[in-house]
């Protein structure tokens, strides 16, 4: 360590300090909607504290780069902040790919400098880091492609998936082994390298949209970890701090993901996720549904007093949440108590309907969570479905051969009247057919869930 | 300069159980959020990438870290700014809401 320049060194670790402190802060203030906002000014704080007080250190003699870089990636940042609300996990995908981008191209550029290469603990943390990033950078691109639509959503598998996938790790943990028993073998740090980057592509490609929430938790936490790995390396304890943080928001998010859709958590770990549920081609007969119209889905809603609305990715994609919005207007003005049902998995990441039902302007506090609104389903008239459908499969509660046999599920098939709109009578994304639609209290109603919701809205405006 | 594994280690393992803390409490409401934010925290491994650029040490690891800069920052702007966005969606029912465009 350099002596002479002591004193702005304490400086700068002060600032890392408080940057860290800060960072603190703003995740404990987003556990509420009151004191987020704040939460965000914390973060911002911090971070530009911490970018000032690195700019500081004696070592760097040149910001010419540095400006040009900060320049360019604010440029590419403001449209990626601007996003539409429906865009928001594929921004977040794309973002995660951003961050494990970064550290995998220090670590690399960390290993050519030969910084860290004398010591085998160095060398380790590194290749960890940049196995971490590099898939983690191919996995996000991949997720954000599929939800982007620009690849195939369905998931693709072919025969002995996981034993490739297993080898190829294999090989990526054998040539870092190897490479730091034997720092003089060079060559083996592109194939630690390349083999990642292959790694987070097979990795994501058997993974269908509704196993998204749980996948873009995951490489949230990968993201975190492979920063941590970075802190490990350059001895930055601020980046171990922020590192363990998303590290362990990500690990959160995954375990409540997987809880959600009743995957342990090893399963989801070791990627065994999206596995193909081909169990489901079984009834093909044709049993009858009762549909209706807006007219008379508007005719049912009027007259209730509790409606429940349970929003899913078929609402997002259909962009159907203003009129939603305008529906539960219509409905409140009506003096109808209308609440959300949000399962913790709807949509294609945590948290996806409430962003979007408040992007709508509905009010937060009616947004009910799974386990505080399945009580209230039997005192409910009407539950109306939009675009949601293995979370509100009783099939989950009752049948034990059913695929999805076991995880939580919104109770709706409790409500006096469930109404379900729907394009048509095509199963869910897993396959898996929803004996909800054929109760006698079930009312299907196809059609877009835009232009429906709209119908049942100029039913219920016309009236008024 | 080398790695002091073990004060890593505790820093490390304290500040993963600060996090498991923290954000446990977080609101499922806000989980969307949370992500971005986590996101443009996160994103503070751009000190790293500035060290590098900053130090000119070779041309190759120039290269690279002015493009990790870029990456990092444009998650830094993008993940604070619709953060924000998101945050200022959340609004609670008020008793009088101004009932304005309705086509």
């Amino acid at each position: 360590m350099p002596t002479e320049f002591a004193g702005s060194q304490y400086v700068i670790e002060v600032i890392y300090l408080v940057a860290s402190a800060l960072f603190i802060l703003s995740l404990k203030w987003m556990s509420s909607p009151a004191t987020a906002r704040h939460g965000i000014l914390a973060g911002e704080v911090g971070m530009v504290l911490a970018i000032g007080g690195t700019l500081l250190r004696h070592g760097i003699i040149d910001w010419t780069w540095i400006v040009i870089a900060l320049v360019i990636g604010s440029g590419i940042g403001i449209p990626l902040g601007m996003v539409q609300m429906t865009a928001v996990p594929q921004r977040t995908a794309l973002s995660h790919a951003f961050g494990a981008l970064c550290v995998t191209l220090v670590g690399t550029a960390e290993f050519y400098l030969g910084t860290q290469n004398a010591s085998k603990l160095g060398l380790s943390v590194l290749s960890l880091e940049v196995i971490l990033g590099g898939l983690t950078f191919t996995g996000s691109l991949m997720a954000a492609g599929k939800l982007q639509e620009v690849l195939p959503q369905r998931p693709i598998t072919y025969k002995g998936q996981n034993l490739v996938n297993f080898l190829l790790f294999a090989v990526a943990v054998v040539s870092a082994v190897y490479l730091v028993l034997h720092p003089e073998a060079r060559q083996l740090f592109p194939v630690v390298v390349g083999v990642s980057l292959i790694i987070g592509v097979l990795l994501v490609i058997p993974i269908g949209g509704a196993d998204m929430p749980t996948v873009i938790s995951l490489l949230n936490s990968y993201a975190g970890l492979s920063a941590a790995a970075m802190g490990f390396v350059l001895n930055s304890k601020l980046l171990i701090i922020a590192g363990a943080l998303d590290g362990s928001s990500g690990l959160i998010l995954s375990v409540i993901m997987s809880k959600a859709m009743n995957r342990s958590f090893t399963n989801v770990l070791f990627g065994a996720f999206g596995q193909v549920q081909a169990s489901a081609a079984a009834g093909e007969e044709a049993k009858p549904v009762r549909s209706a119209t807006p007219e008379e889905a508007a005719a049912i809603l009027a007259a209730a007093n509790k409606v429940v609305i349970v929003p899913g990715y078929g609402m997002a994609v259909a962009q159907a949440q203003h009129k939603v919005r305008e529906l539960y207007d219509l409905l409140t003005k009506k003096g109808v108590d209308v609440r959300f049902a949000i399962h913790p998995v709807a949509g294609r990441m945590p948290g996806h309907m409430n962003v979007l039902l408040a992007e709508a302007d509905i009010p937060y506090d009616r947004l009910i969570e799974m386990e505080e609104i399945n009580g209230d389903f039997p005192q409910t008239d009407v539950a109306l479905i939009i675009g949601a459908n293995d979370v509100t499969n009783p099939a989950a509660r009752t049948d034990q051969s059913s695929p999805i046999f076991g995880m939580p599920i919104l109770d709706v098939d409790k409500a006096h009247t469930v109404m379900v709109i729907k394009r048509g009578m095509s199963p869910g994304f897993a396959g898996i057919d929803n004996p909800l639609y054929y109760l006698d209290r079930t009312l299907m109603l196809f059609g877009d869930a835009k232009q429906f919701v709209g119908g049942i809205v100029r039913e219920l405006g016309g009236g008024h | 300069m080398g790695i002091n594994l073990i004060d890593a280690l505790f820093v490390f393992m304290l500040a993963a159980f600060i996090g498991f803390e923290v954000i446990r409490h977080v609101s499922p409401l806000l989980h969307t959020p949370l992500m971005s934010l986590t996101n443009a925290l996160d994103a503070i491994a751009v000190v790293g990438a500035i060290v590098l650029v900053g130090e000119k040490k070779s041309t190759f690891a120039t290269v690279l870290g002015v493009i990790a800069i870029i990456a990092a920052t444009s998650n830094i702007v993008g993940g604070f700014l619709i953060t924000d966005r998101m945050l200022r969606m959340f609004k609670t029912s008020r008793p009088a809401k101004p009932q304005a465009t309705k086509p």
